[in-house]
């Protein structure tokens, strides 16, 4: 294996992993502020990237499409909330689950009404759509840089937000005290709605960033999200700093053990046994990492409160 | 002869009490009327409900009893399905064999995914049982000796030392609803035992059972592997029923779905999935012809319930609703 392949490898990991990282942040704040655990948060990754497609085909443009998808799925975040969500958080988990799987449903189905099965094209923008030289005889393509470089960005505003503003020192006392905060006088409900709907703007942020890459379908937002919940319970609920490691974690994990694992086991097994093997391992790898990391620590790497 | 007049007035009190058995007569009088009016996509449906209320019963179990609401009772049913495919591949097609072993596999996967997993609580529950048997998804659909995402044809359908009964929909509903049966009364009479009440004190209050000098941890991973056994079991009758067997049979949504039918029909009773299974079922062969957006009112019907807390029909059917009071 040359060492372009394994550079392009690692930055298709670390790609995963921002991707992955804006999904599991608003997962993680949710679960952390209020205990309530979102299976529907793949719909919002989902919708962001129908919304940028759609107002990018309407306005022509690329950057003014994802603004406008942004903010419509910001809105959609708070609509969502105020139907749905804000009604389930005081219950139990069971209810959770079960609510905001019918929301999967109703939404998804809905979309294939809307919009049909076929997937739709979101291109990438002319400006980023070829690739770079990053050294001698290495390109890759522009469109992945751009995300990575935009997931880095959010993750250096989020930290800023969480750790240097009032609005964040709320977020973060909520997720570990949240009794204390609300006897405080601070309005749980209404930082619970703000969380959500920033964390659902997030999510379609991610959904629009990938959109070129994967086929934009009703569907896709089942896979990034289990993986997503990995990162969570992998980094501890509640904390950003710990599902932005888990995600880096996880994107490296998985790109890297689908692109080597089978070669490796090669050098070890007959050459049919690895082809069969090799597959189902590398799908295995983030789930083996992940009861690894909680066989060891139950709460996760930054988990803070016993789960 | 009185007191044998009584007792048998006393048996079929208890009989009819017992939800468990009016619901065994349902599905067997739906399965007579079936045979009875030649129809075959009848008894397919009656069997295909049972089966799912077959794997629902053992979710119940787990969820209503062990309070262990597991979001992944979608892998021991898939896996007890890669059973049939697989053993069929090496000619193995004795259903005491076929379906032992897709108890076994459902129970192993169960038990050691448990061990990771009973460690945690809440909500990690829930993701870590997902995780896992999105895992199994992954693990299936990369298996290309065995169809890969597509899923591939059994070479037969389970025999009985060569002898073919489950050729017909009708006997594979007599089968179905025969296990459906013994799998409510296995499930019944343990949630009866010491073991179901050291469950259930379990989750209303671990302190206590632990002051007691007793590990939950070793009685939930029983329940667990059992459920999962009784899931694998279903799992391999609807490989059978459908003849076919994909990754599909493990996708998060069906997992989803067999929650639904717990909560619908109440989890304090096991019986109570069944009911969930027939209601959804039912929605789903009353809104398919309609329109391919079926899930929609699926998703519409469950957002509904949880929203109005009228989610329990279980408890409606049970107890009737009090009479508004005009007085």
């Amino acid at each position: 294996m040359s060492s372009a392949l394994v550079i392009s490898q690692l930055l298709n990991g670390l790609q995963l992993g921002v991707i992955l990282f804006l999904v599991a942040a608003g997962l993680t704040l949710v679960f952390g502020v209020m205990d309530f655990i979102n299976l529907a948060h793949g719909v919002q990754y989902m919708l962001g990237a129908y919304l940028v497609a759609t107002l990018v085909a309407w306005t022509g443009h690329f950057g003014l499409g994802l603004l406008l998808g942004l903010a419509a799925a910001l809105a959609l975040g708070f609509a969502m909330e105020f139907l749905v969500f804000r009604h389930l958080t005081r219950r139990d988990h069971l209810d959770q689950v079960l609510g905001t799987f019918g929301v999967i449903l109703v939404v998804t189905e809905a979309v294939r009404m809307i919009f049909g099965p076929a997937p739709l094209a979101l291109p990438t923008p002319a400006v980023f759509s070829g690739s770079i030289a990053l050294f001698e005889g290495f390109n890759y393509p522009t469109w992945r840089l751009v995300i990575l470089a935009v997931g880095l960005g959010v993750a250096l505003l989020l930290w800023y937000l969480v750790n240097r503003t009032r609005m964040g020192m709320l977020v973060r006392a909520g997720s570990t005290h949240p009794a204390t905060v609300s006897a405080l006088g601070v309005d749980i409900d209404r930082l619970f709605l703000c969380v959500f709907a920033f964390g659902a703007m997030l999510a379609g942020l991610a959904g629009a960033m990938a959109g070129p890459l994967v086929s934009v379908e009703p569907t896709m937002g089942d896979r990034i999200v289990i993986i997503a919940f990995v990162v969570v319970v992998v980094g501890g609920t509640g904390s950003i700093k710990g599902a932005f490691v888990a995600a880096m974690l996880i994107g490296m994990v998985d790109t890297l053990g689908r692109a080597f694992v089978p070669d490796l086991l090669r050098a070890f097994l007959g050459r049919s046994a690895a082809a069969t093997a090799g597959p189902a391992l590398s799908s295995m790898l983030i789930y083996l990492l992940m009861a690894a990391v909680l066989s060891v620590r139950p709460s996760g790497l930054f988990g803070r409160r016993a789960s | 002869m009185s007191g044998a007049a009584a007792g048998a007035r006393t048996l079929a009190c208890r009989l009819l009490a017992h939800r468990t058995v009016l619901l065994i007569a349902l599905f067997a009088a739906a399965l007579a009327a079936a045979w009875a009016a030649g129809s075959g996509h009848g008894a397919a449906l009656v069997a295909r409900t049972a089966l799912l209320a077959l794997a629902a019963a053992s979710l119940s179990f787990l969820i209503g009893q062990a309070g262990l609401v597991s979001f992944g009772h979608a892998a021991p049913l898939g896996i007890g399905a890669y059973c049939v495919l697989i053993l069929g591949e090496y000619e193995v097609r004795n259903i005491l064999v076929v379906l032992p072993a897709a108890f076994a596999a459902g129970a192993a996967f169960a038990a050691i995914t448990g061990l990771v997993a009973l460690r945690t609580r809440g909500i990690y529950f829930i993701m870590i049982t997902l995780a896992f048997a999105q895992m199994m998804f992954y693990v299936a659909a990369s298996l290309s000796a065995f169809g890969g995402d597509d899923g591939m044809a059994i070479a037969g359908r389970s025999t009985f030392f060569g002898d073919r009964i489950l050729r017909t929909d009708t006997q594979i509903a007599v089968w179905a609803v025969a296990l459906l049966a013994a799998g409510l009364v296995l499930l019944e009479r343990i949630s009866a035992s010491r073991f179901g009440l050291m469950l259930r004190t379990g989750r209303e209050n671990e302190a206590k059972l632990e002051a007691l000098g007793l590990d939950p941890f070793r009685h939930r991973l029983i329940a667990l592997a059992l459920a999962s056994g009784i899931a694998g079991v279903a799992g391999a009758m609807l490989a059978n029923q459908v003849d076919y067997v994909s990754p599909s049979l493990m996708n998060w949504h069906i997992s989803g779905e067999l929650i639904v039918m717990v909560v619908l029909g109440g989890a304090a009773r096991i019986s109570g999935a069944v009911i969930g299974a027939i209601v959804v079922v039912a929605l789903d062969e009353a809104l398919a012809p309609f329109t391919a957006h079926w899930k929609l009112g699926l998703g519409l019907v469950i957002v509904a319930a949880v929203l109005l807390r009228g989610a329990d029909i279980g408890a409606l059917i049970g107890r009737p609703a009090k009479a508004p009071d005009h007085g």
